[in-house]
């Protein structure tokens, strides 16, 4: 695809968008991407919360060199078409990081789009998202991991779970793996559910109601998208940030 | 202190409660003991306000209190505590968190001040030891990978923690060994056995009932008590049947 070739429902990586809300964007927007390059044996980490209002739409190119470790967490809780798109080249032993939260509700598509490009031996990739939504929105994770002829001893994992609040939400898991080497271990799993309600009356009946409940609920079950960010403030804020959108929830 | 009137209920459209009666004083320990599907824990579920159990007709005062105008978490508060049969796991949220989230809330509905972290754990420190349950074990996931005894037990810690007025406990008692029966016995009797304080026991068994002694004992047959007495009732159910005792 040239810079200006706008995006159809047929490419893959765009399955899911809300093409009403990318037409509202201007062309050029769709040829840039962020480029970082990571160094040999550099360490970077990037914590994100996307809350805006309009469409949005985020690239970002990694290259991470050799030994390097790269981490990303993000939060997608844009109140329109919000799509965080990262394509990442790791050499060999490096790592990359991936947390991701897409929660709210309305009609809005909140979405991570991620190409982990596994270009030499032993580098490794662990991504997890988290999908909380009500009303009529939808989040979806799309993970594409190509794994390239001679990257052996590649570890990739992907995990995924979404959470519906209520009917006519949606959540959708899109896990792509291209491997040209065979001593590899690539690991996917994704499920979608509802809240359990069981576990809400069982703290209603120690006395917690029920917006606290739900709450704790959702806590727990997006805290795994952050787990393996060390910085416990950083992870505070992005969980913060992640239950104010819960707010207006039903 | 809690007066159930000639309660109906339903659970998914069919009748359960048929009718049923109780009252159980302050400083008393009531046992409800019936067949399989007789209502037990039909009635535990509708005076703790489960979604989707349905009180058709009949009135259950508490505490002066129309209990069943009450939101389940209010019920909570007014000092009312359900011991489940099958406690749930909540994956995620932690006994200490969970635990503290539910004393605060019914602290704050009492308009009462919250409770600061280290008292809590002060006081759950206690209760764990009161229960022989292991503090480590309260740091973990609610109830997620506690075998069928230490759920029982743990529900045990939880009530001596949120200390309510009035227990209804649905076959505590199931799920235990010897030993840990004695221990759960002994902790109802610690945590409730007081003259402002009331128990429903609900149970198959006689043998929890060697611990805590009931003041009264009844049998629960088709949604409505068929016969009350002493605690000489249980024993007699336990050699003789509920059909024959029954009858």
């Amino acid at each position: 695809m040239n810079a200006l070739a706008l995006p159809t429902s047929r490419d893959e990586e765009w399955r899911y968008a809300d093409f009403a809300a990318l037409a509202t964007l201007a062309p050029e927007r769709f040829g840039e991407w962020k480029e970082i390059e990571l160094a040999p044996g550099e360490v970077r980490r990037k914590c994100l919360v996307l809350d805006g209002s309009e469409p949005e739409l985020h690239r970002v190119r990694l290259t991470v060199g050799e030994g390097a470790r790269a981490e990303l967490f993000a939060v997608n809780a844009g109140s329109d078409y919000t799509r965080l798109e990262v394509e990442v080249r790791l050499a060999k032993g490096a790592h990359f990081q991936f947390g991701g939260v897409t929660i709210g509700g309305g009609d809005a598509t909140r979405e991570f789009v991620t190409r982990t490009v596994h270009a030499e031996p032993e580098a490794t990739s662990h991504q997890v998202v988290r999908a909380v939504h009500w009303g009529t929105a939808t989040g979806n994770f799309l993970g594409r991991i190509d794994v390239a002829r001679g990257a052996q001893q590649t570890d990739a994992a992907q995990d995924f779970k979404g959470l519906l609040l209520e009917r006519g939400a949606s959540a959708n898991a899109k896990p792509e793996l291209e491997i040209f080497a065979d001593d590899v271990k690539c690991a996917h799993g994704a499920a979608i559910g509802q809240m359990d309600e069981m576990a809400g009356y069982y703290m209603a009946a120690r006395g917690i109601p029920p917006e606290t409940a739900r709450n704790l609920l959702v806590r727990a079950f997006i805290a795994d998208a952050f787990k393996a960010l060390e910085d416990e403030a950083e992870q505070e804020k992005l969980l913060a940030a992640a239950l104010d959108a819960l707010g207006d929830a039903v | 202190m809690l007066q159930i009137n000639n309660l109906h209920a339903t659970v998914g459209g069919m009748p359960i409660l048929d009718g049923l009666t109780l009252a159980v004083k302050a400083g008393e320990v009531h046992a409800i003991m019936g067949p399989n599907g007789s209502g037990k824990s039909t009635l535990a579920y509708v005076l703790g306000g489960r979604p989707g159990y349905e009180v058709t007709e009949g009135s259950v005062t508490f505490a002066g209190k129309d209990l069943l105008a009450h939101e389940p978490h209010e019920r909570a508060a007014l000092g009312l505590f359900l011991g489940f049969q099958y406690p749930v796991e909540i994956p995620g949220v932690s006994n200490v968190q969970f635990l503290r989230e539910a004393l605060n809330a019914q602290r704050k509905a009492r308009g009462e001040e919250p409770l600061s972290g280290g008292d809590f754990l002060k006081l759950a420190r206690e209760k764990a030891g009161l229960l022989r349950f292991d503090m480590e074990m309260l740091k973990r996931p609610v109830n997620v990978g506690f075998s069928g005894g230490e759920k029982k037990r743990a529900e045990m810690v939880q009530m001596g923690i949120l200390d309510p007025a009035f227990a209804v406990l649905d076959e505590t008692d199931s799920g235990l060994d010897i030993d840990a029966l004695r221990i759960v016995g002994e902790g109802i009797n610690s945590i409730m056995r007081k003259p402002d304080k009331g128990v429903l026991l609900i149970t198959h068994y006689q043998r929890l009932l060697d611990y805590v002694v009931p003041d009264v004992v009844h049998v629960l047959v088709k949604g409505r008590i068929v016969r009350s007495g002493g605690p000489e009732l249980a024993h007699q159910l336990e050699s003789e049947g509920y059909e024959a005792v029954a009858a």
